[in-house]
């Protein structure tokens, strides 16, 4: 039971990573960038819920969506303003801006909201399931996260793959240049690219702090960082990979807590990742690129 | 005994022969053509001798010594060297450096040495200096000792690699499209150049080249290849007028 | 990572004579910051919160000249700089509570210390150095970050104490199982307190030199070519015949080095050493990151001075207090977007272009008269 229990709230977690881990790898996909602001972007979400719904008292659902357009927004507004200027630029430029960005939005959520932490009130207002006799007891929260996150990647799985913006964003991401001669403007599907992903963290921002309800300024971070090891961990550019890599990921993390050490679960999971791309050095699902010469 | 003995060298890529039953022996000093359409997998049969492709069948020996299956740096250091058809330099050092770092296995000093500038390390410096400036003046390039790399001329580009080529000291030379982006007076100074490093640095040469001037003007004999698999081979002037060359050339 | 030839975060370097003067005029510009710093502080002219800069300013640069190596020299994106670090702060203090009392003499056991952090951080470079020559790019990223982070854990879960008996590991204090006489060292989440605080900017001072030293004079080398050969074009390396998988390895194992010698400077300067996200975290790794490139990839002046400008720049921000990290944010996505923005880029080259136009006419005016 206890086994079974923590695989639950293992998927559960790891939900929530890929929701995190789909908009690292579409963007990196498509704009060949790693975002590193994606993280906070979620921060950001979940304190626009905490101000709609504690501060403003709102229903949830309110909170969450009003979130969802903030964050695609913000999401946008960072691609034109940080990010479109340094299209031509070195990788390595993009990566310092992006993390520029990461510093800039955990700073703005200080001076904003201070740096102490905030009590977040889930979202969800599910009853427990109760299994075997109450011997396995999985919360509403774990149920919704993983509905609502198998509903989302059911339509972006849809989206891009059967819809005419998502091939577009494909194209794109095949190769800028031939896209651009078949007439897709590229600058929009990088832009839409930016608004699902960012909109994704938002859910994933409400997801995350309704099962760990402490916000602060870095609520962010981490999470955001796992989810990255979980986007390299599936082969980052692919969605499908984003999707398996985020679950495992999470699997790992509550298992290890459960049965190794909570102290060590981080590095377990690092590990992890470790052995997997020296065995598979592109990752899960990841293409293996071969130089031409 | 022939300098280089290749036997049915093959590679597939996904159940394609990119290159199938390639056998070739050249004899020490010969300097060698290899044409063909594009596509036709001449670079191939390159990245086969140099070791950036394992093959899958065939095995080939230079000076007798089995190379198949070793690294891209071990073939070097057995003896051969090589030049790219995309230019290949080393963008952010200057010209002497490309050439410096062909010499880093010819003349030696540990990086301890380096980093405490003990006496080796200037009696190297300044033999390798030497030595650099000679191949690059053979060049011309001693003018642009200084230049960075990429911020020489195309031509140059394609004569620096030739120059940090034969830097590594080969027995065997192979350049892929020397000629490419070259007007005729520069592909003319270019085949006097590869004529004179031959017998200077007592080069065997093999070249792709897609310029027939050039082929015809300094490869004695040559081998014509087709869809991976050798169309025709022999004496330049015999196979050139070849009528199945001529039909895989012109299509028809 | 992609290589932009046409990028200024790329740094050009240039054959021996110049590479001379270049050296000494980073020399010059570092004696000439101590000399300075010195004698303010001696003479009194220092606030105690800005003499409280010196020292971190030296690990800092330390650190950047180091990973310089790596991502400006080598051409491979490291995220775990701080990892090396933290070993060798752990190693050194370790190593400095277990000895204190018996070597008595300073300096003796500060040089050891730095010894053997400089050997532990050694170790962790090759090891770390290994899946490097598997992986590329983004990847090689990802894992030295994860690498980072692991060490960090890791340090933070473990307790290590000594008594009559010898040498106790454990996963707490409980099970260690200590006897009486025994004394814990390193100590969980506690971290290892009681360290020397044998750091000061003198040696701060004398560490960057040596670093310089090494780092610059390894550049500067048949080493060093080959290093860079590797960054330029891997495959053009090979078939000269470099050793790519060799020279890999040396440029991690150095760096590391050098890293764990900033650590034992860093952690000689505090009461208490604990490991946390800010310190040893992907957060420090980043950091350190952030001063190398806007130094310049490749360019160790550059390196120097952008960790002790961007250091003490935020604590000389003190003044707007809570808006300056976010004025530094800023002021880090403007530089970026400035130096490398195709906006930007094409600006400088008109302006590049005309100033030349100007020179030639002026040079051309000068011919006729």
């Amino acid at each position: 039971m206890k086994f079974l229990s923590q695989l639950i709230s293992g998927i559960s977690l790891g939900s929530i990573y890929s929701l995190i881990a789909l908009g690292y790898t579409m963007v990196y996909g498509i704009a060949k960038m790693l975002n590193f602001a994606h993280g906070d972007v979620i921060m950001i979400g979940a304190f626009v819920i905490y101000t709609a719904c504690v501060t403003a008292d709102l229903p949830p659902v309110i909170g969450v969506l009003i979130a969802i357009v903030f964050c695609t927004v913000l999401g946008m507004t960072i691609e034109r303003f940080a990010y479109k200027p340094l299209r031509q630029a070195a990788s390595l430029a993009v990566l310092i801006t992006a993390i520029g960005v990461s510093y800039f939005l955990q700073n703005m959520a200080l001076l904003i909201f201070g740096s102490d932490t905030k009590q977040f009130s889930s979202v969800v207002s599910v009853k427990p399931l109760r299994l075997a006799g109450g011997n396995l007891i999985i919360s509403g929260e774990t149920i919704v996260t993983i509905i609502v996150s198998v509903i989302i990647m059911v339509c972006l799985y849809l989206f891009v793959n059967k819809s005419k913006p998502g091939k577009a964003m494909l194209a794109v991401s095949e190769d800028k240049g031939a896209a651009q001669l078949m007439g897709i403007n590229v600058n929009a599907m990088i832009a839409l690219t930016f608004a699902i992903g960012s909109g994704l963290a938002a859910v994933a921002g409400a997801l995350l702090c309704s099962a760990y309800p402490a916000l602060s300024p870095y609520t962010g971070a981490m999470p955001g960082i796992k989810a990255f090891v979980a986007a390299v961990f599936g082969g980052i550019g692919s969605i499908p990979g984003a999707m398996i890599g985020g679950i495992l990921l999470g699997v790992i993390e509550n298992l290890s807590k459960g049965y190794i050490s909570s102290q060590l679960s981080d590095a377990i999971v690092f590990a992890v990742l470790i052995i997997v791309l020296l065995v598979k050095p592109t990752g899960i699902m990841g293409k293996k690129l071969n130089e031409k010469v | 005994m022939a300098l280089l003995e290749v036997k049915n060298l093959g590679i597939t890529f996904g159940g394609l022969h990119a290159v199938d039953d390639f056998n070739l022996t050249l004899e020490k000093g010969a300097l060698y053509g290899l044409i063909g359409p594009n596509g036709a997998g001449k670079t191939t049969v390159f990245n086969l001798l140099t070791g950036v492709y394992k093959p899958t069948t065939g095995t080939f020996f230079l000076d007798g010594k089995e190379l198949k299956g070793k690294k891209p740096a071990e073939i070097n250091k057995a003896g051969i060297a090589r030049t790219f058809q995309n230019i290949r330099l080393f963008k952010n050092l200057s010209v002497t450096d490309n050439v410096k770092v062909g010499l880093h296995n010819n003349m030696k000093y540990s990086a301890f040495e380096g980093v405490f500038r003990l006496p080796r390390y200037f009696k190297t410096e300044k033999s390798m200096n030497k030595k650099a400036l000679e191949l690059l003046s053979v060049f011309e390039l001693d003018s642009d000792a200084e230049t960075l790399a990429s911020n020489l001329p195309y031509g140059k580009q394609r004569k620096l690699e030739i120059a940090r080529a034969i830097a590594t000291d080969p027995k065997l030379l192979l350049l892929d499209e020397p000629a490419a982006g070259m007007n005729p007076n520069e592909t003319k100074e270019l085949m006097d150049t590869i004529k004179f490093v031959r017998d200077k640095f007592e080069l065997t040469v093999l070249v792709i080249e897609h310029d027939m001037s050039l082929v015809s003007g300094i490869c004695e004999e040559i081998t014509v290849l087709n869809f991976g698999t050798e169309l025709a081979k022999g004496k330049t002037e015999t196979v050139l007028q070849n009528p199945e060359v001529i039909k895989a050339y012109l299509g028809k | 990572m992609e290589k932009n030839s046409n990028s200024p975060l790329v740094k050009k370097s240039s054959s021996i004579r110049p590479a001379t003067k270049k050296n000494l005029i980073t020399y010059a510009v570092v004696v000439a910051f101590f000399v300075l710093f010195q004698t303010l502080s001696a003479t009194g002219n220092l606030k105690n919160a800005y003499k409280a800069l010196l020292v971190p300013i030296c690990i800092y640069v330390i650190m950047a000249v180091s990973l310089n190596l790596v991502v400006g020299v080598l051409g491979e994106l490291s995220l775990g700089h701080a990892g090396f670090m933290c070993i060798g702060a752990y190693c050194g203090s370790f190593f400095s509570v277990l000895t204190k009392d018996i070597i008595t003499v300073t300096w003796l056991r500060f040089t050891l210390a730095f010894v053997v952090a400089a050997v532990a951080a050694a170790i962790a470079g090759i090891l770390i150095g290994i899946p490097v020559l598997r992986l590329k790019g983004d990847y090689l990223a990802i894992v030295t970050l994860a690498f980072g982070e692991i060490i960090k854990t890791v340090v933070n879960a473990i307790y290590i104490g000594k008594d009559s008996k010898g040498f106790h590991m454990a996963m707490s204090t409980a099970g260690l199982g200590m006897e009486p006489d025994g004394q814990v060292i390193l100590n969980g989440p506690q971290g290892i307190s009681g360290t020397p605080r044998n750091s000061t900017f003198v040696i701060g001072f004398i560490l960057v030199m040596i670093t310089l030293f090494i780092v610059t004079n390894l550049m500067d080398s048949r080493t060093g070519r080959a290093i860079m050969s590797i960054r330029d074009n891997r495959i053009a390396a090979e078939s000269v015949g470099i050793d790519v998988t060799k020279y890999k390895l040396m440029v991690f194992t150095v760096s590391a080095a050098i890293a764990g010698c900033a650590g034992v400077l860093y952690s000689h300067n505090l009461a208490t050493l604990t490991a946390n996200t800010n310190n040893f975290g992907y957060n420090m790794s980043i950091m350190i990151l952030v001063y190398v490139v806007l130094g310049g990839l490749g360019n160790i002046r550059g390196s120097i001075i952008a960790a002790a400008l961007l250091y003490s720049l935020p604590e000389l921000l003190r003044g707007v207090r809570d808006y300056r990290m976010l004025i530094y944010s800023l002021i880090l996505i403007i530089m970026m977007i400035v130096n490398n923005g195709s906006f930007f880029v094409a600006l400088r080259e008109k302006l590049k272009f005309r100033l030349k136009n100007k020179k030639g006419a002026a040079a051309e005016s000068k011919e006729a008269v």
